[in-house]
C-alpha cells in the first residue's frame, strides 16, 4: 500500500508545485493521475521516488517511510519502485539485454554488472519477461536500434526486473504513436494483473486513462481535484480538471494567499 | 501593408558600423605595433632565399647509408608515442571525472581536477621534456613521461566535457533502480562518453606521433636526436633523410588514425 499525506513540494521560493497532497493507492489498482502540463503530476510521481526531493510530508510505501531514507537506505527503498519514462531512458549504447538487466543494479554487486555477470535466475526472468513482451529475440541488439514501441517494452522490462512493489510511469506512451501507445496501455494492465502489481500512470490521453485504468485522479495545480472511478470522469470533472491555464491558476492562487 | 515597412534596408545601424571600422583598426594598430616593437634583422630577411637554395643544395641528394639505424630509433619514437598516449589515457579517466562538474564529488575535487587540467595543459610538452631530462636524466624515459604530461590534460579535458554533456535520462532511470554511483558511472556514463574517449585517444596519439619527433632535441629520447646529432656535424645529407622519415611516419600515422576513427565510430 502506498499512503501519502499532506504532501508539500516547493522549488526555490515560489509556490509550491504540490500542495498538503493526500492519496492512497491500496490493492493492485492501476491509477491514472491526469491534468494539464504543470499540476505537478510528474513532480509526484518523482517524489515518491525521491528522484525530486518533497519539501514536507509524508510518503509510505508498505509500512517504509521513504522521505526521510539517506543513502544506502533510499537505494533499498528504490529497488521496490520501478520506473518507466515517457522518453523511455534507455541506454542507447547498451544492448537490449545490458538495458534490462540494468534493473536488477540495485541488486548485484558493481564488479558482477561491470562484467556482465549476471545472476542464472536474472538472465531465466529477463527472457521470461522480454518473451512475454514480444521482445526476446532483440537480446543482443543495441537498444537504439528499434523502435519506440519496442524500446517502451524494454522501459517496462527493466522497471519489472527490480521485483518491483509499485510501478511509476510518468507519460509512459507520450512519445508513440496512437497505436503503439494503445498497445504499451494494454501490456502494462495486463502485467499489472498477472503480477499483483499497483500501478500510477501519469497519462494526457484521458480516452486511453478511461480505458485502461481501475481509478482516475484529476489534478489541478498542485492539488488532487477529482478522484473517482473512471466511469465518474464526466464532462464537468473534465471541465474542472482542465479549464483555464497553470498561469492563471498561479494568478489566481497568488491573489487568494 | 507595405507602408509600414522603410523602402530602405541596412544591415547595420550606423552606430554599428562605427564599431566594426573601431575594432578593424585596433587589429591593424597592435600588428604595426608587433611590427615595429620586434628587431628584425632585415638583411637577413632578404638574403633567406639565397640561404634557403644553399641548405636545399647541401641535403640533395639525402644520404641513405645510416637509414638501418634511423628507421630504428622512428620506431623507438612511435613507442614513445604509443606508450605515453595509453599512460596518459588511463591517468586521464580519473582527472576527468574530478573535472566534469556533474559527476565530481564536491567542489574541492573539481577545482583539483581543473587544476590538474590547466597546469598540465599550459606547459609545452618541450618543457616538460626539459624538466624531466633534469629527473630521469637523458633517454626515453624522460620524453614518455613529458608527453604523458601534456597528454593527460589535453584527453582530460575533452573527456570531462563529453562528461558534462551526456544525456541526463539514462542516469535517471538508473538512480530510480537503486543502482549505486559505480554501477550508474558504468551504466549510463562509461557508454555514453565511450566514442569520445576513443576518438580522443586516437587523435591525442596522432599529435603525439609528431611531438614525440621533436622531443630529441632536448634529449629525451626519439629520433630528434639523430636529427640534432646529423645538423650539428653538417651532414645535412643525413639531416634530409631524417626530416623525409618523419614526413613519411606524419603521413603513415594521419592515415592509420583516420582508419581507426573510421572503424570504432
Amino acid at each position: 500500500m502506498l499512503k501519502i499525506a499532506d504532501l508539500v513540494k516547493r522549488y526555490g521560493t515560489g509556490e509550491p508545485v504540490l500542495k498538503n497532497l493526500d492519496l492512497t493507492v491500496e490493492g493492485t489498482s492501476i491509477v491514472a493521475v491526469i491534468g494539464s502540463s504543470g499540476a505537478g503530476k510528474s513532480t509526484l510521481l518523482r517524489c515518491i521516488n525521491r528522484l525530486v526531493e518533497p519539501t514536507s510530508g509524508s510518503i509510505e510505501l508498505n509500512g517504509v517511510e521513504l522521505t526521510s531514507l539517506r543513502g544506502k537506505d533510499l537505494r533499498m527503498a528504490r529497488r521496490r519502485i520501478g520506473m518507466v519514462f515517457q522518453g523511455f531512458n534507455l541506454v542507447d549504447r547498451l544492448t537490449v539485454m545490458e538495458n534490462v538487466q540494468s534493473g536488477r543494479l540495485g541488486y548485484i554487486s558493481t564488479w558482477a554488472a561491470i562484467t556482465r555477470r549476471y545472476p542464472k535466475d536474472d538472465i531465466a526472468r529477463a527472457y521470461e519477461l522480454m518473451e512475454r513482451v514480444g521482445i526476446a529475440q532483440y537480446a543482443n541488439t543495441r537498444a537504439d536500434a528499434l523502435s519506440g514501441g519496442e524500446r517502451q517494452r524494454v522501459g517496462v522490462v527493466r522497471a519489472l526486473m527490480q521485483r518491483p512493489e509499485i510501478l511509476l510511469a510518468d507519460e509512459p506512451t507520450a512519445s508513440l504513436d496512437p497505436r503503439t501507445s494503445e498497445a504499451i496501455m494494454g501490456l502494462m494492465r495486463d502485467l499489472a494483473h498477472e503480477l499483483d502489481l499497483p500501478i500510477i500512470i501519469n497519462i494526457h490521453n484521458v480516452t486511453e486513462a478511461k480505458e485502461y485504468t481501475d481509478r482516475i485522479v484529476g489534478m489541478r495545480y498542485g492539488r488532487i481535484i477529482f478522484d473517482d472511478a473512471p466511469a465518474a470522469l464526466d464532462e464537468d470533472a473534465m471541465e474542472a480538471i482542465y479549464a483555464g491555464s497553470p498561469g492563471a491558476d498561479r494568478a489566481a492562487g497568488a491573489q487568494a494567499a | 501593408m507595405s507602408a509600414l515597412h522603410p523602402r530602405t534596408w541596412a544591415r547595420f545601424t550606423m552606430r554599428q558600423r562605427l564599431q566594426r571600422y573601431g575594432v578593424l583598426l585596433a587589429c591593424a594598430l597592435a600588428v604595426a605595433w608587433a611590427l615595429d616593437s620586434i628587431d628584425v634583422i632585415w638583411p637577413w630577411v632578404w638574403d633567406s632565399p639565397a640561404q634557403m637554395a644553399d641548405l636545399f643544395g647541401r641535403m640533395v641528394p639525402p644520404d641513405a647509408t645510416n637509414l638501418p639505424n634511423i628507421l630504428w630509433v622512428l620506431l623507438e619514437t612511435v613507442n614513445i608515442a604509443t606508450l605515453a598516449t595509453a599512460l596518459a589515457v588511463v591517468l586521464a579517466v580519473p582527472v576527468a571525472w574530478l573535472a566534469a562538474q556533474n559527476v565530481t564529488p564536491n567542489r574541492a575535487t573539481l577545482w583539483l581536477g581543473r587544476l590538474i587540467l590547466v597546469s598540465s595543459r599550459s606547459v609545452n610538452t618541450i618543457i616538460w621534456a626539459l624538466l624531466f631530462v633534469a629527473i630521469f636524466g637523458p633517454g626515453i624515459v624522460a620524453g614518455i613521461v613529458a608527453i604523458t604530461f601534456r597528454s593527460v590534460g589535453f584527453v582530460g579535458k575533452l573527456l570531462g566535457e563529453a562528461i558534462e554533456e551526456i544525456d541526463r535520462r539514462p542516469v535517471e532511470a538508473l538512480e530510480a533502480t537503486g543502482a549505486s554511483k559505480a554501477a550508474i558511472v558504468a551504466y549510463a556514463i562509461a557508454p555514453q562518453v565511450m566514442p569520445t574517449l576513443a576518438a580522443v585517444a586516437i587523435l591525442r596519439w596522432d599529435i603525439n606521433l609528431r611531438e614525440s619527433t621533436v622531443l630529441g632535441l632536448v634529449g629525451a629520447g626519439g629520433i630528434g636526436i639523430v636529427l640534432q646529432g646529423a645538423i650539428d656535424t653538417f651532414r645535412w645529407q643525413e639531416a634530409a633523410t631524417v626530416l623525409l622519415c618523419i614526413l613519411a611516419l606524419v603521413i603513415a600515422g594521419e592515415i592509420v588514425s583516420a582508419l581507426l576513427r573510421r572503424r570504432i565510430l
